[in-house]
């Protein structure tokens, strides 16, 4: 075989590692990365400190002595006023609210998403306007209404109340989200579903839903961690005694009595955050699976 | 009897009406093609006939039965979508058994529906694949066997075939002409593809803006266009038409006159001006032009090569002319040509009206 000898430029482009586009991106990555990092990185650090370690006070230093003991008086001996079995109560309260709540509207909003995407009534856009309105008034024109509301449903200080003012606060901006879902899913299946004798819970359950599940990810992110973040509400309408795990540690952080544990606190605020995070973890291969393939064109 | 029978439909969405007083009525057994351009209504009416749009104005009848206000799985129809639209996440034998399920058809019998479908599109092989991983043409016929295994009156094709590549759509073509003499359902397709209609349909009615512009058996929309949009539409490539005066028999274009002798005016030949419309392909050359009723001298100015037949673009009269030679002919630019043409099979438009003459 003869080899082709060419003048100049031939063959695939020659890439430098070290070019100064690289180096300006990497570069300014890594910057920000360390910025988001280091808090992390302070916080883990310190949890795992003896209060003695944490006098010393070299903040980024790693643990000489790498102990436990905070992260368990986090999650069972921590007190808040004379309840002293840390934030597990938080926990299991914050788990309470958190599952219907994201169960109940999710499902109510899927619906709604997917009747006004595929079911236009008279008036059905003056309606999904109002509801994205709903999405722009600030909660604390509505804390006061709602705390009359509650108490005459006879629902003031219950889980059950909470539970319902989460899924209306979360009604506006879900339905936009599914609304924008199923308007995007190919008009023809539809048709082709009505064709074949579907009613509105048959298109619903056995072609939108099964279609849906990036959405359905989605959805449960947003409501996961926005409902497990909540503390405005959770402080509002419930009692000490059903207080989300975020007023807990709000309680367990801010008590004015005795030393301030530093590592304690450090590991209860891991704890509570760590349910978004697994969320975070667990749903990111899903969000870019593309479900709908095979279903129209080729 | 009338399989489906439409009366005075309207459709209007707030001020824009897309369907205007429209009647058709469709033999038993009958397959016609609704043909147009995009935005002529054709699907639209395709969709009113299938119950996904509710009317504003008129009935619609199938099987003699009034079905304006019936819900589309109740009226005996089975329908196949351009984009296919099958349920991803449903195999190949749920798709096909999805609507006979819906109906609460027992099992054993659904599965023996489906495979008689399946033996009919030959799609056995591929029952338990889900449509993912089927090709273009695989998809359009599981779409097909959707609709055959409900049994139903009428087929409603809206652009079945518009998706797939020229091949396939040749292939697919023929199988659902072949279907067509197989079942002997009513069909009713809607296309803007003239070949596709010109070959499946035993009538076409052309659209255009919501109305039927003829409604008559391919042969007679080709031969005897009724009027220009129609002449324009169907042919390729399209009809030469030239724009002359009418006058005592005679049409003049220019300096161009030809005697009208062989013309079989709809009425009485009027006068005024007029367009004269020629088929490229029913234009001669050489031997044949010079004994032909009509003939003149032009000159090749573009020649377009297609393998069988080769397009000439001229000059006549002073306007663009086509003619359509046999692909063996060789012709140059700059040669000099004799064109002919019988008057018989060309036609004749008003200039107002655009209305045959």
């Amino acid at each position: 075989m003869v080899e082709a000898v060419f003048d100049g430029p031939h063959g695939p482009k020659p890439r430098r590692r070290f070019s100064r586009r690289n180096i300006f991106l990497y570069g300014t990555l890594i910057l920000v990365a360390c910025y988001y990092a280091l808090p992390l990185y302070v916080m883990v650090v310190t949890s795992l400190k003896g209060m003695p370690e944490i006098r010393m006070g070299n903040i980024f230093a790693p643990p000489v002595e790498i102990t436990f003991q905070p992260w368990v008086k986090a999650w069972a001996e921590a007190c808040t006023g004379i309840n002293c079995d840390g934030l597990s109560r938080g926990f299991w309260n914050s788990v309470q609210i958190l599952v219907p709540s994201v169960l109940l509207s999710i499902a109510i909003a899927s619906v709604n998403g997917y009747a006004l995407a595929n079911w236009r009534f008279r008036g059905s856009e003056v309606f999904f306007t109002i509801l994205i309105i709903g999405a722009f008034i600030p909660y604390q024109v509505m804390l006061y209404p709602i705390v009359i509301l509650l108490r005459e449903l006879g629902l003031y200080g219950s889980i059950w109340g909470l539970v319902l003012v989460h899924t209306i606060f979360g009604m506006p901006i879900l339905t936009l989200l599914f609304r924008n879902y199923f308007t995007s899913l190919p008009d023809e299946l539809f048709k082709a579903a009505r064709v074949d004798g579907a009613g509105f819970w048959g298109i619903y359950l056995r072609i939108m839903v099964p279609m849906s599940l990036p959405i359905f990810v989605v959805a449960i992110i947003l409501q996961v961690t926005g409902i497990w973040n909540d503390f405005l509400f959770g402080v509002i309408y419930t009692k000490p005694d059903q207080y989300p795990m975020t007023v807990q540690l709000n309680n367990i952080v801010n008590s004015v009595q005795g030393v301030k544990e530093y590592n304690v606190n450090m590991a209860a605020t891991l704890l509570t955050g760590l349910v978004p995070l697994v969320i975070y973890f667990v749903s990111g291969k899903l969000f870019v699976r593309g479900i709908a393939a095979g279903a129209v064109k080729g | 009897m009338n399989s489906v029978e439409i009366k005075s439909l309207g459709l209007s969405f707030g001020a824009v009406n897309v369907l205007r007083d429209l009647d058709l009525e469709i033999r038993e057994g009958e397959f016609l093609v609704l043909l147009g351009a995009s935005g002529c209504g054709k699907s639209t009416l395709l969709n009113c006939i299938a119950g996904l749009l509710d009317v504003t104005a008129g009935q619609i009848f199938i099987k003699g039965r009034n079905v304006t206000w019936e819900e589309p799985s109740d009226r005996g129809i089975g329908m196949v979508f351009q984009s296919y639209a099958l349920y991803p996440q449903m195999t190949v034998e749920g798709n096909m058994g999805f609507g006979l399920r819906n109906a609460g058809m027992p099992r054993a019998e659904v599965q023996a529906r489906v495979a008689k479908a399946a033996d009919t599109l030959q799609l056995e092989p591929l029952l338990h694949r889900k449509p993912a991983a089927l090709s273009g043409g695989q998809r359009q016929r599981v779409a097909i066997g959707r609709a055959l295994v409900r049994d139903v009156d009428v087929f409603l094709f809206d652009e079945p075939l518009s998706n797939l590549d020229a091949k396939l759509r040749a292939e697919l073509r023929v199988e659902i002409k072949r279907l067509h003499q197989q079942l002997a359902n009513t069909m009713i397709y809607v296309t803007h593809d003239q070949v596709e209609a010109m070959t499946l349909a035993d009538r076409i009615a052309v659209m255009r803006g919501g109305a039927i512009q003829q409604l008559a058996s391919p042969g007679e929309i080709y031969n005897s266009p009724r009027n220009k949009y129609v002449a324009d539409f169907i042919g390729s490539p399209a009809m030469n038409f030239l724009d002359g005066v009418l006058v005592e028999g005679r049409f003049r274009a220019g300096d161009w006159v030809v005697p009208l002798d062989g013309y079989a005016f709809r009425g009485l030949a009027p006068n005024g001006p007029a367009w004269l419309g020629v088929r490229p392909e029913h234009v001669t050359t050489g031997d044949a032009a010079r004994t032909a009723p009509i003939s003149a001298e032009v000159r090749a100015e573009i020649v377009e090569p297609m393998g069988a037949d080769t397009l000439v673009w001229t000059t006549l009269a002073g306007q663009s002319f086509r003619a359509r030679v046999d692909g063996q002919a060789q012709v140059e630019v700059g040669d000099a040509l004799t064109i002919g043409f019988d008057l018989t099979r060309a036609s004749m438009f008003d200039k107002e009206t655009e209305d045959r003459l």
